[in-house]
């Protein structure tokens, strides 16, 4: 998809959705965080700026959105930006969840750790770490989750063979 | 303080803090962590001061295998990860695959999905009750859940070809029709255990001794567990008044009259309290579903989907055709991402799965319980005994291989 479509559909989803208690948290304290917007299957996702992941989460914590459910990460390789770390937050009162997305590209794979937020992301992020590689900054303890401490790669990973030798 | 981190990485035994604490290896092969968990303790005299869960002992990479495989395929793999619960994760990645494509599911499939998955809820919860209270010293409480759990283990059994891996639920509704005599003993079955149930609360609920190592031990606040991620029966013993069965209903649900049990005692007693009931409360879920079990197809109409019924495969061309292009080649999911959250006997079993338009997953991404809920043990543990570590685990209902997946 062209950059173009994809602002249109941005734009598209936003008005459609402008009461969406998430879209109207964003829209009103964080216009420019998000990059991306997406209405599809009756599940919103929000494409948000990478640094301000913990901004946005922050906001929508105060936008009753009040629990974590999961942090995963896809990895599009060969496209670029090749990972998107993906947040699931739940609210219990509005009985409703929202998916965050941020596109971490493969120089640099690191996002702020939404740990100070959420302290349930300490072990997502370190599944995330450990399997895909990607850093997360500020994280309390980022180490190996289900891999050995000494092991070398990152098995989830799309270059990483499903059988056989590396 | 002796640094935790660095325990969990070197072999060796490093100084604890001044010869006041001293550090204690629980697991992985300790009876009481269910299977694999290991845990560092650092301890003063009997006083627990850190705990730090190690897990991956159990890592399969079933994530990984998922991406090979073909939608359908994937089904019998969802089992093999929580293995007293398997029929919730079938649901829960039927669900999933469902909501991707679109596919409308008959009333009869939905309802047969409901009743097996409260029979897998009461399968998974007498096993807890047995362990947990066996881990604390009543052995007894074992032989009487293994009883009833072994007859819910025939029926499946019988129903699926699998006492365990069932693999029962199929991508567009179920795999079988189940055997004639399956309503009758289901229903002597759910007709006996409320008496069943007294029985075990005889043997637990009075007992001074159970009442005195769960009452107040394990505490943990409403802010914490939301904070900590817990969902199921620890975040409602924290007072939380939350089930995706009722309050996000799937599968029909909605259809359903049952109460959740909530309490306010935050302690491993009041984790016992609600599991006991929502036992009984999943006794009627399942008569329910069993006295209003509709007529009916039991698979969705797609044919290119959902495999043809043998009959019609030797009769008619275009069932043969789509047999063999299912088999050979699987059915082609449209492109998308979808989350699907149910409510297991742990709590929020979820299915993140990625679609990029062809018959094979391009993601599946399991968002379990436990694995959640095992980060609470810290807040649990911390300035108690060591024999309170042990109930503490059993009161969160620990399955390794669904938190190492």
């Amino acid at each position: 998809m062209t950059d173009v479509t994809q602002q249109n559909e941005k734009e598209a989803v936003l008005a459609a959705h402008r009461d969406h208690p998430a879209v109207s948290a964003l829209m009103q304290h964080l216009p420019t965080a998000i990059q991306g917007a997406k209405f599809d299957r009756q599940e919103l996702t929000l494409t948000l700026a990478r640094e301000s992941i913990i901004a946005a989460c922050r906001e929508l914590q105060a936008a009753k959105y009040n629990f974590l459910a999961d942090v995963t990460c896809v990895d599009w390789y060969p496209n670029q930006p090749r990972f998107q770390v993906t947040y699931h937050l739940l609210s219990h009162s509005l009985k409703q969840r929202v998916r965050l997305c941020v596109l971490v590209g493969e120089g640099d794979p690191s996002v702020d750790s939404i740990t100070p937020v959420w302290p349930a992301a300490n072990f997502y992020e370190r599944e995330i770490f450990d399997l895909f590689g990607v850093r997360f900054g500020g994280h309390p303890n980022l180490r190996r989750l289900l891999m050995p401490e000494d092991y070398k790669g990152n098995p989830l990973r799309k270059d990483f063979p499903v059988e056989g030798y590396r | 303080m002796a640094d935790i981190a660095e325990l969990l990485t070197s072999p060796t035994v490093v100084e604890a803090d001044q010869d006041r604490t001293m550090i204690l290896n629980m697991g992985p092969q300790h009876p009481s962590t269910h299977g694999v968990l290991r845990l560092v303790l650092e301890i003063d005299g009997e006083v627990v001061v850190q705990v730090a869960p190690d897990i991956g002992y159990l890592h399969t990479g079933i994530e990984k295998t998922c991406e090979a495989k073909f939608y359908q395929q994937v089904v019998p793999l969802t089992d093999r990860i929580d293995y007293l619960s398997p029929m919730h994760n079938n649901l829960c990645y039927c669900l999933a695959v469902e909501k991707l494509l679109d596919l409308e599911i008959p009333e009869r499939a939905q309802w047969l999905r409901v009743l097996l998955s409260e029979l897998t809820r009461l399968n998974s919860h007498l096993v807890w009750l047995g362990t947990h209270a066996m881990d604390l010293g009543a052995l007894t409480v074992f032989l009487y859940c293994f009883r009833e759990r072994e007859e819910i283990l025939r029926l499946f059994d019988d129903l699926a070809g699998q006492r365990m891996m069932t693999s029962y639920f199929r991508i567009g509704g179920v795999s079988l029709e189940p055997p004639l005599d399956f309503y009758g003993r289901t229903r002597a079955l759910l007709k006996s255990l409320p008496e069943k149930i007294d029985e075990y609360e005889n043997l637990l609920t009075g007992n001074r001794i159970f009442i005195n190592r769960t009452k107040g031990v394990g505490l943990l606040s409403a802010e914490d567990a939301i904070a900590l991620g817990v969902t199921g029966p620890p975040l409602r013993a924290s007072g939380v008044d939350w089930d995706l069965r009722r309050d996000m209903p799937y599968s029909g649900y909605e259809k359903f009259q049952f109460n959740v049990p909530v309490s306010n005692d935050c302690d491993v007693w009041a984790r016992y309290v609600l599991r006991v009931q929502e036992m009984r409360e999943s006794v009627k879920i399942a008569t329910q579903a069993l006295d209003g079990l509709p007529e009916g197809r039991i698979v969705a109409d797609a044919p290119k989907i959902v495999l043809p019924d043998r009959e019609a495969m030797k009769t008619q061309m275009e069932a043969l055709i789509h047999h063999f292009k299912i088999v050979t080649e699987g059915f082609p999911v449209p492109a998308g991402e979808v989350y699907q959250a149910i409510e297991s006997s742990r709590g929020e079993m979820g299915y993140y799965v990625v679609s990029d338009g062809t018959a094979k997953p391009y993601r599946v991404h399991m968002r379990n319980p436990t694995f959640a809920t095992l980060q609470s043990i810290e807040k649990m543990c911390v300035g108690r005994l060591i024999a309170d570590v042990v109930a503490a685990i059993g009161s969160i209902d620990i399955v390794l291989g669904e938190i190492d997946r």
